[in-house]
């Protein structure tokens, strides 16, 4: 496996924002990190990219494999030379995400300096390939620009470039799109999905969006604060959901033929960190919550759902 | 970028006529008339009023303001009262000696101040950090004269490494040098502390962690080039401070300077040095500023095209 998160908690200061996820991943695959605002699915791609120390975090329990090594255990210089090579990261807000004083091609050109030792010749010729590959008209001119003179979709188009040019296996894009205009938004998750079929790479795609999950991902993880609800194949999780909160989320996607007011949304908001229920964190808001919801924490069943009280199997 | 720079500099002649109109006026209106120290005691009022003629101080004061404009854009700053030389002569003879002093003890302060910010920023809130801005806030806190004292009791009287006072040579710039520079010192570290540290917590920061830069490369090639635009701005702010500011520092070194001059020829109403000095000073001030303009143009993109779009 490219990647195995196994019942990862994530600590902060005093606070454990993340615990208990896990979710696995191939190469060639999409991963569909989903959940609402605060449900973790950042800290997440923070703990695969091994960057928690940026924000003052660190993995308090379980481990983040990849290709078999554990993450949490290696040495900060292990870590940047995974950073970048094998691991691309795509954030979530392109407008802010480049160096806002260096010219686009240096900022691309550097990773394959950097970790692939090429000369600084080779790696212009590199990210010119690259910005070429990803459909930015003009490429030379691009990387003699700043960041203020390009678009949104371009920033975000550059962003991936630098993520690509390591040569990585696997990307974490941490809402690759949500910043961006929605026409914008179909290209970059179709040259994502692309990048993936032809280089065989992996992908976690962390987004809110359900019709992208049920588009583009070959696997789901859904998280509810900090937890994992639900992990599993797509068209099985979009045709029978089993946790109430994977069928409130699938619930909210607007669908043809639709009654007018139809579309309900889900009660109520994600509890603060601070503010954590106590048993399953989703029965405040559940409409099948049971009464030991409150007082007892749902395993994990087959390692992929956690509810005492789950939607039945479709039969047959 | 040129366009830009010629834009700025005729939008500096407005400001210069203002200054100069400013400078002009409050010695005319403060009491005090430099007549008085020229006359011999008893002295008759038809001597006053020939030595009043002599120096055009009979004549109405937009007249006197339009001659002494006039003789200033030809370069003739006019003949001191008191000293009776020309006035340029005065200034050429302070300016060098203000400049070096002012000149060394911004590259001091920049250097010092800014290396010490990077340390600082860097070990935030460890023991480094605390210990640079505990000795950053005792600089700052301490007066130059008094510092000036200090450095001649320590450096010169009991070591004897330089002299006491006096321009003679490189050795007797040193106190004063660092007695000026220390004080901005104080500023430019705790400035490029904040700086950095606000540059750091920047999105495009985490980008670049994730790219697998080096912590450090990424401290000292991108979120220093950021803090150095705030940084770069103060100093240039104080250029115009430092060549006028240095008055006490030159006193208490005895040292000439503009700062002296302009003292002196305060106390004895020599109104033609007065207004040069001021005038020097505020020019200073001015140029000062539009470089640390010009600065930050070359530092940033965004505010180099901000200014284009402002031309059109």
């Amino acid at each position: 496996m490219l990647l195995e998160v196994e019942n990862l908690s994530v600590t902060i200061g005093r606070v454990t924002p993340l615990d208990g996820v896990s979710f696995g991943l191939d190469r060639g695959q999409i991963l569909g990190l989903v959940g609402e605002s605060g449900s973790g699915k950042s800290l997440t791609a923070l703990a695969v990219t091994g960057l928690l120390p940026l924000i003052g975090g660190r993995v308090s329990g379980g481990a983040v494999r990849f290709q078999g090594k554990d993450l949490a255990g290696m040495k900060p210089a292990a870590l940047r030379a995974l950073r970048g090579r094998r691991i691309g990261f795509v954030t979530q807000n392109p407008m802010t995400a480049l160096d806002p004083v260096q010219r686009i091609g240096a900022q691309v050109d550097v990773v394959s300096r950097l970790h692939l030792g090429l000369s600084a010749g080779a790696a212009r010729a590199r990210t010119l390939d690259l910005l070429t590959q990803l459909r930015i008209p003009e490429a030379a001119a691009v990387c003699e620009a700043y960041p203020h003179q390009l678009s949104g979709g371009m920033k975000q188009r550059i962003v991936i470039a630098m993520a690509l040019a390591g040569e990585p296996e696997l990307i974490v894009a941490d809402e690759p799109t949500t910043a961006l205009d929605v026409t914008v938004q179909a290209q970059i998750i179709h040259i994502l999905a692309t990048l993936v079929r032809e280089r065989g790479l992996g992908l976690v795609l962390i987004t809110h969006d359900m019709g992208v999950v049920a588009q583009v991902c070959d696997r789901v993880a859904v998280l509810y604060a900090g937890r994992l609800a639900e992990a599993r194949e797509v068209r099985g999780l979009f045709a029978a959901p089993r946790h109430p909160y994977t069928a409130a989320l699938i619930g909210c996607i607007p669908r043809e033929g639709m009654a007018p007011g139809a579309l309900t949304g889900i009660p109520g908001a994600v509890p603060s960190v601070t503010a954590y229920p106590p048993g399953c964190r989703f029965h405040p808001r559940c409409p099948r919550a049971l009464p030991a919801c409150a007082t007892e924490v749902p395993a994990l069943t087959g390692g992929a759902l956690a509810c005492l009280n789950p939607l039945e199997m479709p039969h047959g | 970028m040129l366009n830009y720079l010629a834009r700025r500099l005729l939008a500096l002649i407005p400001v210069f006529l203002a200054v100069s109109l400013v400078i002009f006026l409050i010695l005319h209106l403060i009491p005090g008339d430099p007549v008085d120290n020229l006359l011999k005691v008893g002295a008759s009022a038809s001597q006053r009023a020939e030595i009043e003629a002599r120096y055009g101080l009979d004549r109405p004061l937009p007249v006197q303001y339009a001659i002494w404009l006039g003789n200033l854009v030809q370069g003739d700053l006019g003949t001191a009262i008191i000293g009776r030389r020309p006035v340029i002569d005065i200034i050429a003879q302070a300016l060098p000696h203000s400049l070096m002093l002012g000149g060394l003890a911004l590259l001091f302060s920049s250097v010092v101040g800014v290396a010490l910010g990077v340390v600082a920023a860097l070990h935030r809130d460890r023991w480094p950090d605390q210990a640079i801005m505990g000795g950053v806030l005792v600089g700052s806190t301490m007066p130059g004269f008094w510092l000036g004292l200090l450095l001649i009791l320590v450096f010169a009287v009991w070591l004897g490494w330089f002299p006491v006072s006096g321009a003679r040579g490189w050795a007797s710039l040193v106190l004063p040098v660092l007695t000026i520079g220390l004080g901005g010192t104080a500023l430019v570290t705790r400035v490029t502390r904040v700086a950095m540290i606000e540059a750091s917590q920047r999105d495009f920061v985490m980008l670049l962690h994730a790219k697998g830069l080096s912590p450090l490369r990424i401290q000292l090639f991108h979120v220093l080039r950021h803090a150095l635009i705030p940084v770069v701005t103060i100093l240039a702010l104080r250029i115009g401070w430092i060549l006028g500011g240095a008055v006490t520092v030159e006193v208490v070194f005895a040292r000439p300077g503009l700062g002296t001059t302009l003292i002196k020829a305060l106390n004895q109403h020599d109104y033609p040095v007065v207004q040069a000095c001021l005038l020097m000073l505020a020019m200073a001030v001015m140029l000062g500023t539009l470089l640390g303009d010009i600065l930050q143009a070359l530092m940033d993109p965004r505010v180099r095209a901000a200014q284009a779009g402002a031309a059109r």
